[in-house]
């Protein structure tokens, strides 16, 4: 009769839940953005610019209107004349919506048009006569530094060059001591390109303006509803109550779609003029060339280090490619992001890093692609730092790491930039992954093969990173704090639906989500519905992205059960007719301590709270959870990798993939290995394909799939997975933030492979994407290859 | 597909005359006047309502928008409708019952094989090919048969599983046919 639920069985915590929302993706029946159609809808496309940067002499569309079928051409001037030829980005720059004056990179958005159908739509933008006056180009940083460089953002007051930012955090004088009284300073240059995000669906949105009620509806691909919910009221100077954003379900997002886009304005724009729906569907070209992408940041690092191997002190200088509009998503507090949490798993006592960021001829973004904000970079050039420095001091690279590991009971430790971090087991879980590799062996064997002239590598990547923005104290976007939120309704049958703040993209929160109501409540899994990114019905939150889903929105998923667990239990008390001291939980069921048959279920307090509740208390049983995490999360992960190079060619292949993840507790196991696979196939790609570049014009190189190479099924290792796990000890149900810890790590352990394999060679650095011309070149010229645009051409 | 009236615009696509087409899909035949230009995934999302096909790339390489043209993938997003005129073209919506999900569908979902499902339609698709022809792959033929479908969330691991679930799940029945005839 009081048979304990097994947890389990019910989908709780810990149970690997098949996905609920697999039932309408495997039908076909999902719901994206494209997939919306609505009465009486027109289509927008946009036309772009094929200049990297030139005057706008004229803009004539008189060609466009004469299209039959054409309902509306929206240029620059006239949004200007609207007050919106300009929009605010989420880093305090502003950014041009459609071209006025200037385009400043290649793709930028100079026309729109609405038409009955996207074909008419596209036929007129190609009849939009465009006059350009070219200008000189700048793609990288030193070109923006140079005497006499054009000016990016002349629209800008007391804007005299094209310096974003100058920024700086750590101890100066501590570091330059510590590098005084070195043993040995180990220095490494390199360049992590631009990557974007490329989730396979593109960016748009529907814009339905309805004249009578005033209400502005837009259905969009976007990680954060309510955030761009406040935006649009801002931007558009339409009342937060009048609009409502619906993120409908997301063919992917990895921090693509965090940003406002000038599509999704000039779309709102044109259904308020029309006052009809209007659908932009953005092609691939224009989501590569035009959205937010990741990294381009140039590393300067050095090391002080002790001969015994201990690191002393840290100096890194960055300087950040934005391209031409600053539109970073990330805390206003850190200009590049959190890069300062580089080397949080060491044990160093000084540290500082200088930051600038530059405007370049290239689209802006900056965007935190399956990462927390610059942490990518941050923990690439961390562990590139970290191999050559063991390299330099002649120590093994997985002995130097354990070496300058902060210890398991040296938590909570403070990093040498300033963070907290609060738990880890960092030597075990290097421990798990040498010995899954078969590391002493696998020396051997390369010591082995190098004398028949094969070349052998092992990688090994090692790091702690913040998961879960913020706290509210240091974490906000625009003045927004970085909290989160769930709201939990429990219907009379001890069914219920639970809305959050987040938004998925694939993550799976409508099975994670209800796991931890199941844990805390016992109402069975299948039971409780859940739904997110209507800013109509969903409690406010700042959406997902940065991994923080689970470390703050799925923390208030705890907190509200837990609400709810505590007004049950009142109603408990009433219906075994004992005081509420006397009432003891187990998982779905409360009962009289001293009779432990005598319970009643979750159920049946659901259904005293609609139709027997005590005199004096609130009907019903319904709560929401505001939730600010009191510190970020730190998962810590192992990537180890083994490769073979082919000296003849320069071609490398994976051997071997170990990956090591500690992110607390796991909610869903089959759904957080689903993430780590999928965050290293992202690793893999960007340290063997996947960039974006260009040339000396500014015409971006990886503007399509042809030439923005994603791995395949064929091309993509496989991977073998381990787990430790250190709870998290400020999470409600002690989980870590997990879904990028593997695009975030895992690039460095396949770049180390490839340097392994070329140790002995001088060869200190060849940046990303490890194509086999550069590694070859490294091989055969003996020298550092680098990866920064602009390409080289023929003619060069 | 019937309609009580259907708006005409006055001036219909811009002068470019229409082609009618008669293509089966999911086994019903369906006809549609579209422009000669209209790609084929245009008319099965717009058109057909069929919205299971998706458009990723434009350029052929992603392969979200593949369907079964004759039994043989095909990226519908750059075919023209009027070149599937008078074939049979599955989709997604062809694949399970109206009850029970097919094999390769449970696969996908027992082995984890999607996350944003934004890819699943086209890369079951590919596998059904694969497994109407090879009905016993070794992992090296499913990764090479589905090296024309892009997937950004899983990393593939998972959707190889997902397809050699389905093709032991299938292997029984298969041989139960074989011997019955």
């Amino acid at each position: 009769m009081s048979q304990a639920l097994d947890e389990i069985k019910i989908g709780g915590l810990g149970a690997s839940r098949k996905r609920v929302e697999d039932n309408r993706f495997l039908r076909g029946k999902g719901n994206y953005v494209d997939d919306i159609v609505l009465p009486g809808m027109l289509h927008m496309e946009i036309l772009r610019s094929p200049l990297a940067h030139a005057r706008i002499r004229s803009v004539d569309a008189s060609k466009a209107w004469d299209i039959p079928g054409v309902r509306l051409v929206l240029t620059g001037e006239m949004m200007a004349t609207r007050n919106l030829a300009w929009m605010p980005t989420l880093s305090y720059d502003t950014q041009a919506v459609l071209a006025t004056d200037k385009v400043r990179f290649q793709g930028q958005e100079v026309a729109c048009v609405i038409a009955d159908d996207p074909y008419i739509a596209k036929d007129a933008c190609e009849a939009i006569v465009v006059d350009y006056e070219p200008l000189p180009v700048i793609v990288n940083p030193t070109q923006a530094m140079a005497e006499g460089a054009p000016l990016i953002r002349d629209d800008k007051e007391n804007q005299h060059d094209n310096v974003v930012y100058d920024w700086e955090v750590g101890d100066k004088a501590g570091t330059d001591a510590a590098f005084a009284r070195a043993d040995r300073v180990s220095s490494l240059e390199l360049h992590y390109p631009r990557s974007h995000p490329s989730p396979l669906e593109c960016c748009g949105s529907i814009a339905d303006f309805d004249r009578s009620t005033s209400k502005l509806t837009v259905y969009m691909t976007t990680q954060a509803p309510h955030i761009i919910r406040a935006a649009v009221s801002m931007v558009a100077e339409l009342p937060e109550h009048m609009i409502r954003i619906v993120s409908p379900d997301l063919g992917g997002g990895f921090g693509n779609k965090v940003p406002v886009y000038p599509g999704y304005v000039a779309s709102i724009l044109a259904s308020i003029l029309l006052e009809r729906p209007v659908k932009w569907i953005e092609d691939k070209s224009g989501n590569l060339i035009s959205t937010g992408f990741g990294r381009d940041v140039y590393l300067q690092g050095e090391l002080a280090l002790r001969n015994d191997g201990k690191i002393l002190a840290v100096r890194m200088h960055t300087d950040a490619d934005h391209g031409a509009f600053f539109s970073d998503a990330q805390p206003s507090k850190f200009k590049i992001g959190l890069m300062h949490s580089a080397f949080a798993c060491y044990d160093i006592p000084y540290a500082h890093l200088t930051a600038r960021g530059m405007y370049t001829n290239k689209a802006p973004g900056g965007v935190a692609y399956r990462c927390s904000l610059r942490v990518t970079e941050a923990m690439y050039f961390q562990e590139r730092m970290v191999q050559a420095a063991a390299d330099d001091l002649g120590i093994d690279q997985a002995e130097f790491r354990r070496l300058n590991f902060v210890r398991d009971d040296d938590f909570p430790h403070r990093t040498p930039f300033g963070f907290l971090t609060d738990s880890g087991q960092y030597g075990k879980c290097l421990d798990v992954g040498l010995q899954a590799v078969g590391y002493e062996n696998f020396l051997k064997q390369k010591e082995e093969a190098k004398k028949r002239g094969r070349l052998l590598g092992i990688g090994i990547s090692t790091m702690t990173e913040p998961l879960g923005a913020g706290n509210s104290r240091e974490y906000d976007i625009l003045g927004i704090k970085m909290f989160d939120s769930a709201e939990l309704r429990v219907h009379m049958s001890g069914k219920a639906i639970l809305r959050t703040g987040a938004k998925t993209q694939g993550q799976g929160h409508e099975t994670t989500w209800a796991q931890i109501v199941s844990h805390e409540l016992g109402i069975p899994a299948e039971d409780i519905v859940v739904e997110e990114g209507d800013t109509d019905t969903a409690p406010f939150g700042m959406g997902t992205y940065a991994s923080r889903s689970t470390p703050v929105a799925g923390a208030a998923v705890a907190m509200v059960s837990r609400k709810i667990r505590a007004k049950a239990r009142k109603l408990a008390a009433h219906l075994l007719e004992v005081s509420e001291e006397d009432v003891e939980w187990e998982l779905g069921r409360f009962y009289v301590r001293s009779a432990r048959d005598r319970g009643v279920t979750i159920q049946e307090c659901a259904m005293a709270a609609y139709s027997n509740m005590p005199d004096g208390m609130e009907p019903g049983l319904e709560n929401n959870a505001y939730y600010d995490p009191p510190n970020l999360t730190w998962p810590f992960a192992c990537y180890i990798v083994t490769v073979e190079v082919d000296p003849q060619t320069g071609v490398w292949d994976v051997l071997n993939v170990v990956a090591v993840d500690d992110c607390g507790v796991r909610i869903n196991p089959m759904i957080v290995e689903g993430q780590i696979m999928g965050g290293l196939t992202e690793a893999y790609a960007m340290a063997s394909m996947q960039f974006i570049t260009f040339d000396a014009e500014g015409n971006c190189v990886g503007s399509n799939y042809m030439d923005y190479l994603l791995p395949t099924a064929w091309e993509t290792p496989g991977f073998e997975l381990h787990e430790v796990v250190t709870p998290c000890p400020h999470h409600p149900i002690g989980a870590k933030g997990v879904g990028e810890c593997a695009t975030v790590g895992g690039p460095a352990a396949f770049v180390n492979a490839v340097m392994d394999a070329l140790k002995g060679t001088g060869v200190r650095n060849i940046d990303m994407p490890l194509l086999a011309d550069r590694v070859y070149e490294a091989l055969t010229l003996r020298h550092d290859v680098s990866g920064a645009p602009p390409v080289k051409t023929d003619d060069a | 597909m019937t309609t009580l009236y259907e708006e005409i615009r006055p001036e219909p696509h811009g002068g470019i005359p229409v082609r009618r087409v008669t293509i089966t899909v999911n086994g019903e035949k369906r006809v549609a006047e579209v422009e000669p230009r209209l790609l084929l995934a245009h008319l099965l999302r717009q058109g057909f309502k069929l919205t299971g096909t998706h458009t990723g790339c434009d350029t052929t390489n992603c392969g979200a928008c593949t369907v079964l043209v004759d039994g043989v993938p095909a990226k519908s997003c750059t075919m023209l409708a009027v070149q599937a005129d008078g074939h049979e073209v599955m989709t997604v919506e062809g694949l399970a019952s109206a009850s029970e999900l097919h094999p390769i569908q449970e696969g996908f979902k027992d082995e984890h094989g999607l996350q944003c499902g934004f890819c699943t339609p086209g890369m079951m698709l590919t596998a059904k090919a694969l497994l109407d022809e090879n009905p016993d792959p070794t992992e090296d033929e499913v990764r090479w048969a589905l090296s024309g479908n892009l997937c950004r969330c899983t990393g593939y691991q998972n959707i190889v599983k997902s397809v050699l679930w389905a093709a032991a799940k299938m292997r029984p029945a298969a041989a139960a046919d074989q011997d019955g005839s």
